[in-house]
């Protein structure tokens, strides 16, 4: 095989390997990504029950009830709009009324999240960033919050 | 006093690091031996700087000297002596300094141990290598400086972040830096050769065994941050496609293809302009995962926007570098000589098949990393990447490249016979599909792919094996020949079969733990009793315990197993008052290679807590399999021809195993 062939082989196997990423990047990309909505997106956009998304906001003062099996509700607010959320399993740590929570699920029917994902913040510095970015939005951020490493600290 | 020397240490290190970053590339111009020599006194006294630099931080923080600004953030009185040491990383400051730290060690080592390198080419690796020491130290320097003073010093420090008080911690990040670091030698060698305009067999033999020493610690690395997430993060989880550890994955993928590229160019002198732009790519990747993590850019895209200093620094350094290496790389890697040929089918071919593999799974995992960055930055619209995509992407070309991997070790270089080679593998081949089709029956058809992995985890460990027995001619030799071929053999052919083995047996602790574990999610009163797995935890009550920063509450579970008692767990809470924060402290317990998992949620009035269970098992086989791809590399490093400064076989005292 000369060299020349051999080239040809080389890039046409590099080109069908990348062909193959690029198709199955582009079909992940479109099932399996989910976007971040604050309480107000959820409400203005009109987004249709059954689509998985992430909204973030504080937790309602008052809006916390626990049922059975660890069934847990409550409202997640950016000061304009609320939204409800209803949860079965173990709560992180921090999750407390009147602070940043972040929850991922399915939108039901009756404009309630199913989420099966929440987050709170990692330590009292520590707000999700899109807890911050959904309550600028509205308004209600005030600058000068202190704001720590987010995600899993190394 | 103390802190002052430490800052003037790594004034001193810049210094001489400029010294370095120009001296010896004008004495490899002008053939002045002296100059050139000049480089080696450099980077020894570089890292002597550095280190005490290093060392005087670390007093500041074992003295608990609260008028330096990152001690007060990140340290207090009251912490036990191993989280003083270990805090002095645990933050952006002190983490930056142990990255010139390793940095300038690597250095070093090159100077000490490079006798035998060419003198230009040791020149001008030297001086590469000084040029990113002094981007780091201006970094450390103008943003990012540890020494900083206080006016009015506290008397209590805030605590360090209670996640990080852990033994974990001790040894992650320095292995992780380890890695990451050491990773721009071979930068350096390719920029070297590069500049020098030439490149042979030899180059490939000195960056060899540097590139392997970094795998080897980003692999432990990797592994150590994958186990230490697992107890502490109180999920149960081992990996979680964060873009923090996807900073530390991709190094290692470009890196794996670079130790295997850089054997072709060893043995064959091919795909060396290849070669030079993988080790380039490998170091830019760990340059990027250092600017991800330390630039705040993952915390928020606005906060970066709004303090932009550090971040804006740091991507400066990472357009530098990537940028200046890709452009010498095009400018300068025409000149460099083509290779020699080989047949598509072959060990050639079947490396390249590895290269290709490798680095679209990290171009893959580049792209689910960045793309809600870039997104979020360029439309304001921000989207989660999580472990679906990663699983559908990454994951089939992965399986792709393990499917492949027992055909290269067997494979002849040049020309290769694939149908021998196919041949040799059918018991490898029949008894993974065996074992496909008794997983299938005996899970009952629970999941399908699960029991394709354990199949092809067991096809790669076999391969593995029979690579050794071809060699060695076991079961057709007789015994005493055998013997001798074994002991014949080179090290780094038992590393090669040694590591794909490894890899192997994580994988099969993935998938198993991945499809068969079991979890249960419950609020238990005190003396209920959960049944998992045919598991029975008993849970005796709570108890308080008071640690030396923390109060603790514990939660005692008695095992039992058929009846039998096995042990006690005892998970726990940790409540920190210095940050007013908790951490979970899971129970585990080892079952074979299973393990049995409880976490601690909240505790309600009624004195009942919600815990989590879960049995996982063969779990323990991810991180057995991480040691086992250590070892594998460790015995390959050790390969006389490999070892370090003795590219040609040496004469007989240097064949202790030093490493």
């Amino acid at each position: 095989m000369t060299r020349k062939q051999r080239r040809l082989v080389l890039i046409g196997a590099s080109l069908g390997v990348l062909a193959v990423a690029a198709a199955l990047v582009l079909s992940a990309l479109r099932d399996s990504i989910v976007f971040f909505n604050s309480p107000t997106d959820v409400a203005e956009k009109h987004i249709s029950p059954g689509t998985r998304m992430r909204i973030g906001g504080l937790v309602k003062a008052g809006s916390v009830e626990r049922g059975d099996n660890l069934l847990v509700r409550f409202a997640v607010t950016d000061g304009k709009t609320d939204i409800g959320v209803r949860y079965q399993g173990i709560v992180p740590d921090l999750f407390r009324e009147g602070q940043g929570v972040v929850a991922e699920g399915k939108l039901e029917p009756g404009g309630t999240l199913a989420a099966d994902t929440v987050l709170a913040k990692h330590d009292e510095r520590y707000m999700p960033r899109e807890v911050v970015d959904a309550l600028k939005k509205s308004g209600r951020w005030q600058e000068g919050e202190v704001q720590g490493a987010g995600g899993r600290p190394r | 006093m103390i802190p002052e020397l430490g800052h003037y240490a790594l004034v001193l290190a810049l210094a001489l690091g400029l010294i370095q970053s120009a001296a010896p590339i004008v004495g490899a111009r002008g053939r002045d031996g002296a100059l050139m020599r000049l480089a080696n006194s450099t980077a020894l006294m570089q890292f002597v700087f550095v280190a005490l630099s290093f060392l005087a931080l670390t007093i500041c923080y074992v003295t608990s000297d609260f008028s330096v600004a990152t001690v007060f953030e990140n340290s207090h009185s009251l912490m036990p002596l191993i989280y003083k040491i270990t805090s002095v990383w645990g933050n952006h400051e002190g983490s930056m300094l142990l990255w010139v730290l390793i940095l300038s060690l690597f250095g070093a080592l090159v100077a000490a141990f490079g006798a035998n390198l060419p003198a230009t080419l040791k020149a001008h690796v030297l001086a590469v290598q000084s040029w990113i020491a002094c981007a780091f130290y201006l970094f450390i320097l103008l943003t990012s400086n540890p020494f900083l003073r206080l006016a009015q010093p506290p008397v209590e420090g805030r605590d360090l972040n209670p996640i990080l008080q852990d033994p974990g911690l001790a040894i992650h990040p320095p292995l992780l830096y380890l890695g990451y670091v050491g990773f721009s030698i071979a930068f350096s060698f390719a920029i070297a050769a590069l500049i020098e305009g030439r490149i042979d067999a030899a180059w490939a033999r000195w960056v060899r065994p540097w590139t392997l020493a970094a795998w080897i610690f980003l692999t432990v690395g990797i592994a150590m941050g994958s186990y230490w997430a697992y107890y502490t993060l109180g999920w149960g989880g081992f990996w979680f496609w964060d873009p923090v550890e996807n900073a530390s994955l991709m190094p290692w993928l470009a890196g794996t293809a670079l130790l295997h590229s850089a054997v072709v160019m060893e043995k064959r002198n091919a795909l060396k302009i290849w070669t030079i732009l993988l080790a380039i790519l490998t170091f830019s990747l760990s340059l990027i995962g250092t600017f991800l993590v330390r630039s705040g850019v993952l915390t928020s895209v606005h906060a970066f926007a709004t303090d932009p200093t550090r971040g804006v620094f740091i991507l400066a350094i990472l357009m530098l570098f990537i940028g200046g290496g890709l452009t010498l790389f095009a400018w300068r890697a025409s000149m460099l000589k083509q290779g020699g040929l080989f047949a598509p089918v072959s060990r050639e071919g079947a490396l390249v098949f590895n290269n290709l593999f490798l680095t679209t799974a990290c171009l893959t995992v580049f792209i689910g990393t960045l793309y809600p960055l870039a997104l979020e930055a360029l439309t304001g619209e921000k989207i989660s990447v999580g472990a679906p995509f990663f699983n559908l992407t990454f994951g089939p070309l992965f399986v792709a490249l393990m499917f492949a991997m027992p055909f290269g070790p067997l494979l002849a270089w040049k020309r290769g016979d694939l149908l021998g080679v196919a041949q040799r593998l059918m018991t490898a081949f029949a008894i993974g599909i065996v074992t496909v089709a008794i997983t299938f029956a005996v899970e009952g058809g629970q999941s399908v792919l699960a029991p394709f992995g354990v199949g092809l985890a067991l096809f790669v460990m076999l391969g593995a094996l029979i690579d050794l027995v071809e060699r060695t001619g076991l079961f057709r030799l007789p015994l005493a020949t055998v013997r001798h071929r074994a002991a014949g053999l080179p090290r780094s052919t038992w590393g090669t079969a040694i590591a794909h083995f490894g890899i192997a047996v994580s994988m099969l602790g993935i998938v198993c733990a991945a499809t068969w574990g079991t979890e249960r999610i419950i609020s238990v009163k005190p003396m209920q009793s959960v049944s998992l797995s045919g598991y029975e935890f008993s849970f005796d009550g709570l108890v308080q315990r008071q640690g030396p920063n923390y109060n603790a509450l514990v939660a005692k579970f008695t095992v039992r197993s058929g009846g039998v008692p096995i042990g006690t767990m005892e998970p726990s809470k940790r409540s920190f008052s210095a940050r007013g924060m908790t951490t979970n402290e899971a129970a585990l317990m080892s079952r074979a290679l299973g393990q049995l998992y409880v976490s601690l949620g909240e505790t309600n009035d009624d004195g009942s807590i919600a815990v989590r269970l879960y049995y996982k098992p063969m779990v323990l086989l991810i991180w057995f399999g991480a040691v086992v791809m250590m070892l594998g590399g460790a015995l390959s490093l050790s390969d006389r021809r490999l070892r370090i400064g003795a590219p040609k076989p040496a004469a007989k005292s240097a064949l202790a195993p030093a490493e």
